[in-house]
């Protein structure tokens, strides 16, 4: 089975974050990168089902600068067999355009499936996975917290408000990976190893035009202090009484 | 100038919250673009067009209706490929929808088939000559990052509960919309619709919130989150990570970095210590009360109005105090 | 995590990438139950296939023999994360790795290698160090455990050792024992004997109240026969163990690091949350003087243990610079222990919190692997030239 797996490299999702000098990107000094999360349920996805299959390959791809590399070669000690970095100096905002630089690459490259995480945590928007499926004219399920693949379809479960699709689909396919699918696992030291000799090709990134651009950032505002009413039961009916008059949502 | 095209959501057959909301996205951007139309399309078997006349409370000056006995469930590629072929001809400024789950899978498919830049998950939306500003909270909504948009038409998802639903009545026309597709030739199967806890709204629609933590204790006790929500009348049930972990509460009750994220108008918190991965998740709702025993918790710097206390005792006291004071409506 | 000097920037994306796996590990799987083992006085056992899985087990020996072939940056790195979590996890690997799985490389025979070190990677077989004596500690070299060579070239071991962590649970033991009726320390020889060999047994050393999540034993031989292929070839001398241990040693001063820095992180998060007089105590001075000198010895013991992780992987290191790191490091990881769970105050003394049970450890881990008195003497012998030991 042969399996294509998108990842990002992302800022740690724990960082109290503080907006740079020019108030257009966030202050990177001693911020930690690493695998975005939702990208690291999706490689365990890729070599679960791999290995369920019992032969095949899961190839993983980022776009971005150098610093890729080593989120591509964690990929790989995790237990994917190579890696593709799309090279460019900065990952553009723009989903579309980093999803046709991918693309263009998966295209000609006989998968299965290519996963992707649901989105990244950085640009929190969702869009590649989904844009390389429709560039790709392949069927996608996004955000699926189930997936099953056998005899050449797979089943996905997927969450609606309130509700959960289950859904059947024919291989190849695009898949987006919401949480709770899996567990990632960590690599082990001889993985770590291993994957200073796995295959890290580079080439120069296709992005189509970069059309969504960041201007500004800027930390939420901080909500007014609240207070504490009191204790117990004893602080209901103050309670009581201010969501109705006060915050009027009662 | 130019339309805006919006696609309204509905679920079986009715349209969802967040519809509305989209509606009134597009008529700010029509109105703040010279004044053009706004064409809502809708999904759905045969009437879901008339149900649809609706959203002509929020602006929409037509309904585009796909109608047609398979679209009892999404069919994602259908619509992609109708929307598409109506916002490649049609000339307009914008396609709006709502960043839910549909519109998760509809948005990116229109950017690609259309070749149209998309901005998803906005919370506000400007327009400025020729290019569409949007804020979007990023990094798990740690931070709020202004987008500048350039290209017609732009595709703009936007957050549920983000944008109240404004009134701008008007009497919209129907027109019936061709599907570009055959919904029966949609790839991706829906081969069930499991619905979750009926009679309670969804986490994105419901005005009221109340979520459980740790501090019950045990899974039984969620129970008292439950019958506090009931007592609201109109009201969701949420978990944390710690509790959905554990597998006290399902995946999807998560409200979080990593789970759903929410604004209601009133977030209860019943036992939650306020971990920032889970105020990533409900920060911005209106107003937030938390009940926790200790007093350090976190939760009570984001917290309008906090009561230390025994949640055990607390919550059923102020299930009945609730009760009480609706009955009196 | 604490990296005050940016010492990240000197390690290779490799050694980070080992780190931070054994990190995970222990944040996931041992810190949780850590607290538990402790009070219960159970080493967790469970979570050995685990960390064989992980690749913990002589990480630095090489991959021929299924280890993982790190370098002893990363290794050091892999101890750090290992007693960041507790000192007890940590001896047993470090014993598995440096203490059995070392001298069965350094001294054995290739089928001897072949034989045992793959397992012992795997973690299917545990190993033990058979040196320390009860009446012989800081003195390996008056040890009275003896092996008499038979007219058939087999051995009877006769003897005792004690203080051995992983005793009771080891498949094989790498004991230490003169040779021949011969009393001086030449005559040492290193066996690899089955534990469940006729005369061997283990008993668990009861009434701890420091590595409680270790086993530690007492082992005894009674006319213990061994198999002339049990001898470690190319052992010879008290040198062959204290080679052992010098390995063992190098590992320690990197993990003692690991130690205080979860005392340190515990300290710091602790006071930034805990008010008092209307107040976070961070904010008092006394704290903050506390918290000042825990960082500054940390990032000291960082940079000593980092420079003479490259000495070793250079070929260009002594033990007398090991001595110093254990000693150095060891010391200071005691002291912020025991300032950590000043600062924390009352909590300090419960097992939810960690500087109290890390404090315990480390009282084991300053008398081990050379007491920190026998360390001194060994740094001042090298500055002197005079040897203050007797």
């Amino acid at each position: 089975m042969k399996i294509a797996v998108c990842i990002k490299r992302t800022p740690d999702s724990e960082t109290r974050f503080r907006i740079g000098g020019t108030a257009s990107a966030i202050d990177e000094t001693g911020v930690k990168f690493d695998m975005d999360d939702f990208a690291s349920y999706a490689v365990e996805v890729a070599l679960q089902n791999k290995e369920k299959a019992g032969s095949g390959e899961v190839v993983v791809f980022a776009v971005g600068p150098d610093s890729v590399q080593e989120t591509l070669r964690k990929a790989m000690s995790m237990g994917a067999d190579r890696a593709v970095q799309l090279k460019t100096d900065a990952v553009p905002f723009d989903g579309l355009a980093v999803a046709k630089a991918l693309a263009a690459e998966i295209k000609a490259g006989g998968f299965d499936l290519v996963l992707f995480g649901k989105h990244a945590f950085d640009t929190s928007a969702g869009v590649v996975g989904t844009a390389v499926a429709e560039l790709l004219d392949l069927p996608c399920v996004t955000a699926a917290s189930k997936l099953e693949i056998a005899n050449g379809r797979g089943t996905a479960r997927r969450e609606l408000e309130g509700a959960a699709e289950l859904v059947e689909f024919p291989l190849p396919a695009v898949v987006t990976i919401d949480e709770g699918i899996a567990r990632p696992r960590y690599p082990s030291l001889k993985g770590i190893m291993a994957a200073k000799k796995k295959p890290l090709e580079t080439k120069p990134a296709q992005l189509g035009q970069s059309r969504v651009v960041v201007t500004s950032m800027a930390l939420p505002p901080d909500r007014p202090p609240g207070r504490i009413l009191g204790e117990g039961t004893a602080a209901v009916p103050e309670l009581v009484k201010l969501l109705q008059t006060e915050a009027k949502v009662l | 100038m130019g339309n805006i095209l919006v696609f309204a959501e509905t679920r079986g057959g009715e349209l969802r919250k967040i519809a509305g909301e989209a509606v009134t996205v597009a008529r700010r951007l029509a109105d703040a673009s010279g004044g053009g139309e706004v064409h809502a399309v809708v999904a759905g078997p045969p009437g879901v067009g008339q149900r649809a006349e609706a959203l002509g409370r929020f602006g929409a000056d037509a309904i585009l209706a796909i109608e047609h006995p398979a679209l009892t469930s999404f069919a994602r590629e259908t619509i992609a490929a109708t929307i598409a072929a109506r916002a490649k001809t049609g000339g307009y400024r914008a396609v709006v929808l709502g960043f839910s789950a549909q519109g998760r899978d509809l948005g990116p498919r229109l950017a690609a088939k259309v070749n149209a830049p998309i901005a998803s998950d906005v919370i506000d939306v400007q327009i400025s000559g020729d290019t569409i500003i949007v804020r979007h909270p990023g990094y798990a909504n740690k931070v709020i990052i202004t987008l500048a948009i350039t290209g017609s038409p732009t595709i703009l998802s936007v957050r549920p509960s983000a944008v109240t639903a404004a009134e701008a009545p008007r009497t919209p026309r129907v027109e019936s919309l061709a599907a570009a597709a055959d919904p029966s030739a949609e790839r991706v199967k829906v081969t069930q619709v499991a619905e979750g806890a009926k009679g309670r709204p969804d986490l994105a629609d419901a005005p009221v919130i109340v979520a459980g933590g740790r501090g019950l204790k045990a899974p039984e006790n969620f129970k008292l989150v439950e019958e506090l929500a009931d007592a609201f009348g109109n009201a969701a049930v949420g978990a944390t990570r710690a509790v959905t972990d554990e597998g006290w509460r399902p995946h999807a009750d998560q409200i979080g970095q990593t789970g759903r994220q929410v604004s209601p108008q009133l977030y209860v918190a019943v036992g939650i210590s306020g971990a920032i991965q889970h105020l990533a998740g409900m920060r911005t709702s209106k107003t937030i009360v938390a009940i926790n025993k200790d007093k350090e918790a976190p939760i009570f710097k984001v917290a309008d109005y906090g009561i230390v206390g025994d949640v055990l005792e607390v919550v059923p006291a102020l299930t009945q105090a609730v009760r009480e004071a609706r009955k009196g409506h | 995590m604490l990296d005050f000097f940016n010492i990240d920037s000197q390690l290779t994306e490799e050694e980070r990438a080992v780190r931070d796996s054994v990190r995970r590990f222990i944040d996931e799987r041992v810190l949780p139950i850590i607290g538990k083992c402790y009070v219960d006085g159970r080493f967790p056992k469970e979570l050995v296939p685990e960390m064989a899985e992980l690749g913990v087990f002589g990480a630095n020996l090489p991959e021929e023999y299924g280890c993982a072939g790190l370098n002893n940056v990363a290794y050091g790195l892999i101890m750090q994360e290992l007693e960041r979590g507790d000192s007890g996890v940590r001896s047993f690997a470090s014993v598995q790795g440096a203490l059995a799985m070392y001298p069965i490389f350094a001294f054995g025979s290739e089928d001897q290698k072949r034989n045992w070190l793959p397992k012992m990677a795997h973690g299917e077989v545990i190993g033990c160090f058979g040196l320390t004596e009860p009446d012989f500690g800081s003195n390996p070299a008056g040890m009275i455990t003896m092996a008499q060579e038979q007219k058939d070239g087999s051995w009877l071991l006769n003897g005792g050792k004690m203080w051995i962590t992983n005793g009771s649970t080891a498949h094989i033991s790498v004991v230490w024992a003169k040779t021949n009726g011969d009393k001086s320390e030449k005559s040492i020889r290193g066996f690899i004997v089955p534990t469940n060999t006729k005369g061997f047994k283990a008993r668990d050393q009861k009434g701890k109240l420091s590595l409680r999540a270790s086993d530690t034993s007492e082992l005894v031989f009674e006319d213990v026969h061994l198999p002339n292929d049990a001898i470690l070839p190319k052992s010879g001398g008290l040198k062959s163990p204290l080679m052992c241990l010098t390995q063992a040693r190098y590992g320690i001063s990197w993990g003692a690091i690991g130690a205080a820095m979860a005392c340190f992180e515990e300290a710091v998060s602790y006071s930034k949350n805990r008010v008092m007089f209307d107040r976070p105590i961070g904010s008092f001075q006394l704290q903050q003087e506390r918290l000042a000198d825990m960082l500054s010895e940390i990032t000291k013991a960082q940079l000593v243990s980092l420079h003479l992780g490259r000495l070793k992987d250079s070929g260009k290191y002594t033990p007398q610079q090991v001595s110093l790191a254990k000693r150095n490091n060891v010391n200071m990881a005691t002291d912020i222990a025991r300032e950590a769970r000043r600062l924390l105050g009352a909590v300090g003394i419960l097992a939810e919190y960690s500087a109290m049970r890390h404090m315990a450890n480390l009282e084991s881990v300053y008398t081990y692997e050379g007491t920190h008195d026998v360390h001194t003497l060994i740094l001042g012998q090298a500055v002197t030239g005079m040897s203050a030991f007797n």
